[in-house]
Formats: structure tokens, C-alpha cells, sequence
């Protein structure tokens, strides 16, 4: 990364900007040479002139996959964008607030304007992964990603070819969905489902509810009295524009909020009034504990389990398995002979059992409550259960289906689940086996060998392995998926996966193991529309707003134009230019959940940006059932919340799917033999400079927030390690070695490394980047066939 | 009588977040370790080992800083050029025509306004995005903010709203320079003797 100019020591030694400790009498006798000086107006125009702009365009922050959805007021002067600055509506209020952007946002020239963006289409010249390329024109490049395609297509059929994940560009034009609908129209290709950000908790949390709508909508946040963050931290992550805003207002009205984290969070420090540092991986035994303090003491809301769940005792077990295990049972530890006691959860959590007991009494007492679970949590090896544990938690305490409450699990917004993301149509796939998105190393290797076991739906087994790889809008083929040099080895194959194509605005690690490397616009350059993320109640136009440089084009003009060469051009577009897509999508907004949005001519002409409907009445879900649980019945087979699944029972796999949330030790853990040779657990949270691996070359969050270990001061001083050492962090999969910081804000015996930084091996293989993704793993979750990354044991000690 | 604008930060709700720091970055085109406002992190307290359990008496907290546009502004006193100067509104600028680099201010500043642009060769510091002052918007800063804890207006307004606190540690003792800034206090800045709190982001500031 760049030096930073010399501004840290200047000509008096003093560091210059740690707030000097004078006394005022030392003040006062500071060299005084002079008076105010006169106003002279026109020295402020001299010294800093305006530059005034030739348009204002408020625009959609270009869509990746933080969790905001904001609006841009973007300045452009001589066809270049001279400034950003966002939503200025007036009357901000908690209906309709303003849509603020973040640091990501505000920075955005740097990354539009930098001057590493791809500008002309590339082809491979060493080795692939080596990082060498030619320029090549757009011809030759269609040419050679045609022949491939047929070559593919021919030898090996459609289900050889994948479209991987990818969540760089949800603008609708711009996105992996342009290609798997070029490839739909050409025969298929093999499709995923899940995703690296929540496999486990969109998976977990309708065995219990029947639903992944479990959520109140935002504006209902403000009516909870009592508000558990657990592994959730909006401040960061930005869980949704505004989420820590609706929060504050929250604590405004009387709430208090708890943290439960490894890491103190930014949200823990601006809204938390405790903070619970938990051993990552063990969430499940702190919450039985609390389970088994609400259960001993009759703090728990009886009449709504009695009325409402199943499974809970063995009163009410599902018929035929009268005999299991309840989760009373299991708390109690009737058959295990393990009371799940604050004492017993103390050791395996570090969470002092004073604590425990203090927290279980509150949730369960403080109405109306709401424990609302982050993702991080469930990105680990047994994830599923922490997610289940929570809604369970929630059904103990009643807090389902009322204002303030929260059911727990996914929590998608009632009434609908929340916005659409992409609305562009990909059309049928002709190919309908599907895998685990977080398997797709699996189905190169042994495609073949896949089956229903290792989660392949839609056929019995895979047909194929993956030989050619399509990738748009993702660094998720090297840098976010786990264990990259294992990935990288596979990669470098040219025998396993025979061609690679990536559309790019950027070098990225994964497009260093492309064989064609497409340049791509970005979303200023092209129009587009976004809606909320998780949640939301807009949808926000993005005009083009300058035009894409030198060679760049859109992922949809790439498709389109492979489409002819395919004679499918017309099947492709429709006759439909990008903005006529745009025309499209928001028609399709009209017929279902904004029917009242303007149409394209005047949303543009407005300038405006956003459409917004204000919440005055904000949805709460599972209030039909929790009024009449007989007449709306939830989708679960029993009609119930299933603290006990029966479906989870069938499938016979008690020690990894257990039907009711057990506490599980992790296959790396701080508890295993591998923690003497790798005594750390390692866990890497969103950083707030970057979108996953989006904008880690972006000088300005860089400057903000450097890519750094992050090391409890215990830790460091068992290692002789001191603030600002480089040092290497390792384990069996590889090494990395950046700089760290000593900071108070982690548990001990935890050390963070945020997610997103681009793997950037030296000649030895070690990053020198800090990509966390060095170190994790590719194993994979019981039920979800999701990720597992924070799942790891590593070893640190000085570089 | 005089006008005097000032900032209001809530320091209670501050985030760290730095979309306010990207905002000044972008509007003034600053960056590269100019940074007229910026987010300092501090923390402090301890880490306490009962059996395996680990109590934490952690304490942490922001402070958005930028020039505080101070009443009795100790940069322009220093000048010896007298590039630097106070409006009549209490806005504090710079005369980049008449400033020579020599850094005098940078070093009287207790609050680390004054910055020196190695390429410019000049003192360069926050100006309260006075055009959009003139324009009737808020500085660039304020409006960025997605807690809502930054805010601008006149000084005795904001006093009065929100009280007189101009120091949270480790700002320097108000009656230095009297800075134009109302502070509402994190729960881990108040009287918490011994638990040796720091600016814990160095590098970044």
C-alpha cells in the first residue's frame, strides 16, 4: 500500500495529531504574533475556489452486497463525477429516513476513477493464475469464448459449465444474472442455490417457523424495551441502510441493548449498554444456559409454549416420538446426565455464569424483547443450530408475533420478505441440477460423484464436473472462497476446469485466473435500478451517469453481443436496450410491491432518485398466528414453531443435525488437539472500508481502515508481539503476514482478520494482503451444505 | 453580537463509521493523510481471568474531530504571517497565498487541525464547507452522518440544546483555545479513573 504523505512528524518532533495535553497557562503563553486578521471576501474564492458542477443526478449507490441500499447525489462536470454526497430529502424522519450513505459510498471516486480499472479486453499469456495477459480486441475475444463455449458444450454437454456466485453488481444489467440468462438461452447451465452469506440460517430457520419471514419490520424496532445484537453488527456490515439508526432511536425510547460478540463492535460501542464477549462457535451453549435458567426458575412464558410450539417437554412431542428427547430433557440433562447450567456454558463459553444468569433473567422478563441474530454466528461449522437455539430462545420468552419482539432466525422482513434484489429475468434453465453454492470446488474435482448426500438437487447426482466457468461480478472463485491455495492449485488445472471467462472492472485475484478477462463499465456507466436489501421500502433509480471508459461495457452488452454470435440476440435482449430494462423492471415493481412507483420517464425527469412508500404502521410477523394459531397455522408439518423438528429427527444424523439446537464443539476448536498446535481461533468480520472484497483498493477506506490483524493484548504479550509489528498468522493451509493491531476490543484467544482483503502471495505463497481465506476451510455445514470459513484454529507469533 | 458557529457531536452514538471523513475526503479533495476531519478510536480498561471465564472491564468510544473553528483560535495568534484569519461569522480559514508552510500552527493546534500538503507546500484545514454555509446547507460532514450524531449550528444554540461540554479525553482543556464544540459524552469517557484509555487508532488519524 501507498506511504502516506509526511505529515507524521513534523519539524517539533510532536506527534501531530494525538491531542496535545497542555494546561491553559502553557496555552496562553504560546507565540503570539498577531491579531485576527481582517475579512477580505474574496480570499475564501482565491484559496478555495468553487467548482461548480454541470449536473446533479441523485442516483442509487452502485449495488454490491453490503447490506445498504443508498442514495447518491452525484456531481459531474465536464463528464467526469467531481463529487458524491447522498440522500438530502428533506423531513429525515423514522417513516421515511433518509437513505445516508457510508464510507464505501462517499469514497466511491476513488474506485470509479482509479487507475487500475480494466480498459480493454485480456487473454492469458503465462501460466494460468500467474497474472500475465495480453490486450486483445473485443472480436478476438467473443471468437475465442465462442469456440470454447461449443468446444465445452459439445464434449461434455451444459452441465459442465457453471455460472458461479457472485455479488459484485445487482443493478440489473450489471450482475452474474445477465449470464445465466445468455446461458439459458443456449442450452443451461449447472445451477447453485444458497450463498456465502447466509447458507445456514435461510436453511435452519423454517424448520422451525415454516418461513424465513420472522422479522418485524424495521420501524417496529423502536417498540422493543430489551434488544439482544447476538453476532449481529449493523454498524459495520451496514445490515441494511439505516438498521443502526432505527437502533438508536431504539435506545432513544428506553430500549437496552446488549452486544454478544467476540469482538466489541462498532455497534456494541455506539449502541450497547453490555458488552458479552462469547467464545466463537459456542453461542449454543449460552443459550441453553439461559434456556435452563428460564426453564428452573419459571421464567419462561408457559401459556405460549404450551399454545403455540411443540417439542418443548415431553408433553408434547410429535406422535410416534413420544419417547426422544425433548428440549426440556436435553436442558435439564435428563438423558445425558449434562445440566446445561450457567456453570457448565461458563467453560465452554468464557461468559462468566453471573452474567448468563443476569441476561436470561432480563430477556425473559424485559418485555417486549427482541434477540436478533447476526450472520456471523452461522458461517461455522455446526451454524444451523446456533440459528434454531435463538428462535428457540425467542419461543421461551414469548416474544413471537407482537410489537418490540422478534421470532429470531433469518428475520426477512414481514409482511413480504422484503425487496426482490434482482428482478431481471434469467428465463428457464434448460438444466436442473443444482448444487450447494459453497461446493463448487466439489463438483470440479468430482462433479461426477456428487449426489443428493452432498446437497445436489433436481437430480439424484451430478453428470458432470464443472469444466468451464463463466464468472460475472464475483471474486468469490479465489478470494471469498475458502482455503485459497487449495482453490488456487485447482484452478491452475487447466485440465480440471478446461476455460475461464471473467467479466471485471479490476485485476482481482479471481481475474487472475481467467483465461479471457472482459473490462467492465461500472454502475455510474450504465442505468440500473436497486432496491432494499435485507429490508427496505424503496426502490431507487440509477441513471447512466457518465460513459463507460475506453473499452468497458456492461455485463448485459457482453452477453448480448455473445448471444448473436450464438444467433440468440434477439431471445436475449427482446429488442431491449439497458435502459429499456430498466423501463421493464420497474413496470414490474408496479404490479407487485410498489404499485403506486412512477414510471421511468418521470422518476428520471423528477431527479429524484428514490421512491419510497413511508411505514406508519410498521408489519409484524407471526401476528395472525400468535391471534388465532388454529385458523393461520404455520407451514411447519406440525402447524407449530418446532422447538423439536420431526423432519430434522428423520434424517438420522443426531450428533450433527440434531432435531432440537444442541451445543456441538466445532471440528477446530480451542477444545480439539488441534489447538495446540493452532491455539487461536480466527475470525474475520466486514470491514467497514470494504464490500466484502469490493473497494480493498480504494486509497481513501484504505487510508480509514488499514487491513490489520486484530490481537487482544494477552495474546500479544504471550508472543512478544506489540502494536504495529508485522506479524504471521498461520495454520496447515497457509500464512499470511501483515501488520496488527493490539486492541482490547477482541476476546482472548480470538484474533480477527476482516474478510475481503485481495490474496496477494509473495514468491514464498504467503499473503501479504492479509486474505483471511488463506487460512479457512472448505468443509461444509451438516444441513446447509453451507460455509463454514469462520470455523478455523490458527497460530500468530511475530514475522 | 457576534456569530460563532460550531459542531455538535454525540460521542455516545458515534460509530467510527468515517462516512463523515470520506465526505470532507471528497469534497475537498483531500486524502492521502490530509485529513481535516477524522475519527479517533479510543479505548481503554482490562481483561479479568476468573477460572475460564474472562470478565471484560473494556471501555471504547469515537470522537469525529475536525477544526473546532475555536473562539480564541490559537492557529491564527501563532500565524506569523497572518495567513491564518477568523470571520466574522468565527469560521477560521487559511490564506493558502499567504501561508509560507511553516507549520507553527500545526504545532499550537491542540486539536491537530491545521494540516501541511507536502505538495502545496501550505497549511491546510477545515473551512465549514463555508460555501454550502453561504448556500444555507449544513457542512458536508454533518449531512453524511448515518447515526445523526454530527451537527452544525450557532454555537449558543447549541449550548443550549445540548449543554457545555467542549472536552472528552483526551481532548485538550477547553479554555486553551475555547473550541466552538458541544460534546454529549459516551458512557465510557465518564469518570472511570484508572483504566488507562488511548487513542487506540493512531495510524488512521
Amino acid at each position: 500500500m501507498k506511504e502516506r504523505a509526511d505529515n507524521s512528524n513534523n519539524p517539533f518532533g510532536l506527534s501531530r495529531r494525538e491531542f496535545l495535553k497542555w494546561s491553559s497557562a502553557l496555552g496562553a503563553t504560546a507565540l503570539s504574533v498577531g491579531g485576527i486578521s481582517e475579512v477580505i471576501g474574496s480570499i475564501e474564492s482565491k484559496t478555495h475556489p468553487f467548482v461548480l458542477a454541470d449536473r446533479i443526478v441523485r442516483t442509487g449507490c452502485p449495488a454490491h452486497n453490503c447490506g445498504g441500499r443508498c442514495l447518491l447525489k452525484v456531481f459531474v462536470k465536464d463528464e467526469k463525477i467531481i463529487r458524491i454526497e447522498t440522500d438530502d430529502r428533506p423531513n429525515d424522519s423514522i417513516e421515511d429516513p433518509q437513505l445516508r450513505a457510508c464510507i464505501r459510498g462517499r469514497a466511491y471516486r476513488k474506485r470509479q476513477y482509479h487507475p487500475d480499472r480494466l480498459k480493454y479486453p485480456l487473454k492469458r499469456i503465462g501460466k494460468r493464475g500467474e497474472g500475465k495477459f495480453e490486450r486483445i480486441s473485443w472480436d478476438e475475444a467473443y471468437d475465442i469464448i465462442v469456440s470454447e463455449i461449443k468446444r465445452i458444450k459439445d464434449t461434455y454437454g451444459n452441465s459442465s459449465i457453471y455460472v458461479p456466485y457472485g455479488t459484485g453488481s445487482y443493478n440489473q444489467v450489471n450482475g452474474r444474472q445477465t449470464a445465466v440468462r445468455l446461458f439459458n438461452l443456449i442450452g443451461g447451465s449447472l445451477g447453485f442455490y444458497n450463498s456465502y452469506s447466509w447458507a445456514a440460517i435461510s436453511k435452519a430457520t423454517p424448520y422451525v417457523f415454516g418461513t424465513s419471514v420472522t422479522g418485524n419490520q424495521r420501524q417496529d424496532w423502536v417498540n422493543s424495551k430489551y434488544i439482544i445484537m447476538w453476532s449481529w453488527n449493523p454498524c459495520e456490515m451496514r445490515d441494511g441502510t439505516n438498521s443502526e439508526y432505527f437502533l438508536k432511536k431504539a435506545k432513544e425510547n428506553g430500549a437496552r441493548i446488549i452486544c454478544i460478540d467476540p469482538r466489541m463492535s462498532m455497534s456494541a460501542v455506539a449502541l450497547a449498554d453490555e458488552w458479552i464477549p462469547i467464545r466463537p462457535g459456542t453461542d449454543v451453549a449460552m443459550m441453553s444456559a439461559m434456556a435452563y435458567v428460564m426453564i428452573t426458575q419459571d421464567l419462561y412464558d408457559q401459556e405460549f409454549v404450551k399454545k403455540y410450539c411443540v417439542g418443548f417437554d415431553s408433553s408434547q412431542m410429535p406422535e410416534g416420538l413420544e419417547r426422544e428427547e425433548s428440549y426440556k430433557d436435553y436442558i435439564l440433562g435428563i438423558r445425558d446426565g449434562i445440566p446445561k447450567t450457567p456453570q457448565w456454558a461458563e467453560e465452554i463459553t468464557t461468559v462468566p455464569k453471573e452474567t448468563i444468569i443476569n441476561i436470561a433473567h432480563e430477556y425473559a422478563t424485559i418485555k417486549p424483547a427482541m434477540l436478533y441474530q447476526g450472520y456471523g454466528m452461522q458461517r461455522r461449522a455446526y451454524g444451523e443450530t446456533a440459528v434454531i437455539g435463538g428462535c428457540v430462545l425467542a419461543a421461551l420468552s414469548g416474544n413471537i408475533g407482537i410489537p418490540g419482539g422478534c421470532a429470531s432466525g433469518i428475520a426477512l422482513q414481514a409482511d413480504d420478505g422484503g425487496p426482490f434484489w434482482n428482478v431481471f429475468p434469467t428465463g428457464p434453465n434448460p438444466i436442473k441440477t443444482r448444487i450447494p453454492t459453497f461446493l463448487w470446488t466439489e463438483a470440479v474435482l468430482r462433479g461426477q460423484e456428487l449426489s443428493v448426500a452432498e446437497g445436489v438437487v433436481g437430480a439424484d447426482k451430478l453428470d458432470n464436473n464443472v469444466k468451464l466457468i463463466y464468472a460475472v461480478a464475483t471474486n468469490a472463485l479465489i478470494n471469498q472462497h475458502a482455503n485459497v491455495n487449495r482453490t488456487a492449485k485447482i484452478l491452475e488445472d487447466e485440465k480440471l476446469v478446461e476455460f475461464i471467462v471473467v467479466h471485471e472492472q479490476f485485476m482481482t485475484p479471481t481475474a487472475k485466473f481467467a483465461d479471457i478477462v472482459l473490462p467492465v463499465c461500472t454502475q455510474f456507466e450504465v442505468w440500473g435500478l436497486e432496491d432494499g436489501w435485507k429490508y427496505g421500502d424503496e426502490v431507487i433509480l440509477m441513471p447512466k451517469i457518465v460513459d463507460p471508459p475506453f473499452e468497458t461495457k456492461s455485463d448485459y452488452q457482453i452477453c448480448s453481443e455473445i448471444a448473436d454470435r450464438f444467433g440468440v440476440k434477439y431471445q436475449y435482449t427482446e429488442g431491449r436496450t439497458e435502459k429499456d430494462w430498466i423501463e421493464w423492471t420497474i413496470e414490474e415493481y408496479r404490479k407487485t410491491r410498489f404499485p403506486n412507483v412512477p414510471n421511468l420517464k418521470e422518476f428520471e425527469k423528477s431527479n429524484k432518485g428514490v421512491y419510497s412508500t413511508p411505514i406508519t404502521e410498521p408489519k409484524i410477523a407471526f401476528r395472525d398466528f400468535r391471534n388465532n394459531p388454529q385458523k393461520n397455522p404455520l407451514k411447519t408439518p406440525s402447524g407449530r414453531i418446532e422447538i423439536f423438528s420431526k423432519t430434522l429427527f428423520e434424517m438420522q444424523k443426531p450428533c450433527t443435525i440434531p432435531p432440537i439446537p444442541k451445543y456441538i464443539q466445532e471440528w477446530e476448536s480451542p477444545f480439539g488437539e488441534e489447538a495446540k498446535k493452532y491455539p487461536l481461533q480466527a475470525v474475520g468480520h466486514h470491514y467497514m472500508g470494504r464490500v466484502h472484497s469490493t473497494h480493498d483498493n480504494n486509497e481513501w477506506t484504505d487510508e480509514a481502515f488499514p487491513q490489520r490483524v486484530f490481537i487482544n493484548p494477552v495474546d500479544a504479550l504471550e508472543r512478544n508481539v506489540e502494536d504495529g509489528d508485522e506479524v504471521k498468522v498461520f495454520n496447515d493451509r497457509g500464512t499470511i503476514i501483515i501488520k496488527c493491531r493490539v486492541t482490547k476490543r477482541i476476546l482472548p484467544g480470538v484474533i480477527d482478520i476482516p474478510q475481503g482483503a485481495w490474496w496477494t502471495p509473495d514468491k514464498n505463497g504467503i499473503d501479504r494482503r492479509g486474505c483471511i481465506n488463506v487460512l479457512t476451510s472448505e468443509k461444509w455445514t451438516p444441513l446447509a451444505f453451507g460455509n463454514a470459513q469462520h470455523t478455523i484454529m490458527v497460530q500468530l507469533e511475530k514475522a | 453580537m457576534k456569530k460563532q458557529y460550531a459542531f455538535y457531536i454525540d460521542t455516545s452514538r458515534c460509530s467510527g463509521c468515517k462516512a463523515c471523513q470520506a465526505a470532507c475526503n471528497d469534497k475537498h479533495n483531500t486524502g492521502n493523510g490530509i485529513l481535516w476531519r477524522r475519527v479517533y478510536e479510543v479505548s481503554g480498561g482490562d481483561w479479568i481471568r476468573k477460572g475460564n471465564a474472562w470478565l471484560p472491564q473494556v471501555f471504547a468510544y469515537n470522537i469525529s474531530m475536525a477544526c473546532n473553528h475555536c473562539e480564541d483560535p490559537i492557529c491564527v495568534k501563532t500565524c506569523p504571517t497572518k495567513a491564518i484569519y477568523q470571520r466574522k461569522d468565527g469560521i477560521v480559514l487559511i490564506d493558502e497565498n499567504k501561508c509560507i508552510g511553516c507549520r507553527y500552527c500545526e504545532w499550537s493546534c491542540p486539536y491537530g487541525a491545521p494540516q501541511y500538503d507536502s505538495n502545496k507546500g501550505v497549511m491546510t484545514k477545515c473551512t465549514f464547507c463555508y460555501d454550502y454555509i453561504n448556500e444555507g446547507k449544513n457542512p458536508s460532514c454533518v449531512d453524511a452522518c448515518p447515526m445523526r450524531v454530527l451537527e452544525f449550528g450557532e454555537f449558543k444554540e447549541l449550548k443550549k440544546k445540548y449543554g457545555e461540554l467542549a472536552e472528552v479525553y483526551p481532548l485538550p482543556d477547553s479554555s486553551i483555545t475555547k473550541p466552538a464544540l458541544v460534546i454529549n459524552p459516551h458512557k465510557d469517557s465518564l469518570n472511570k479513573p484508572d483504566i488507562y484509555l488511548a487513542i487506540s487508532n493512531k495510524e488512521e488519524v
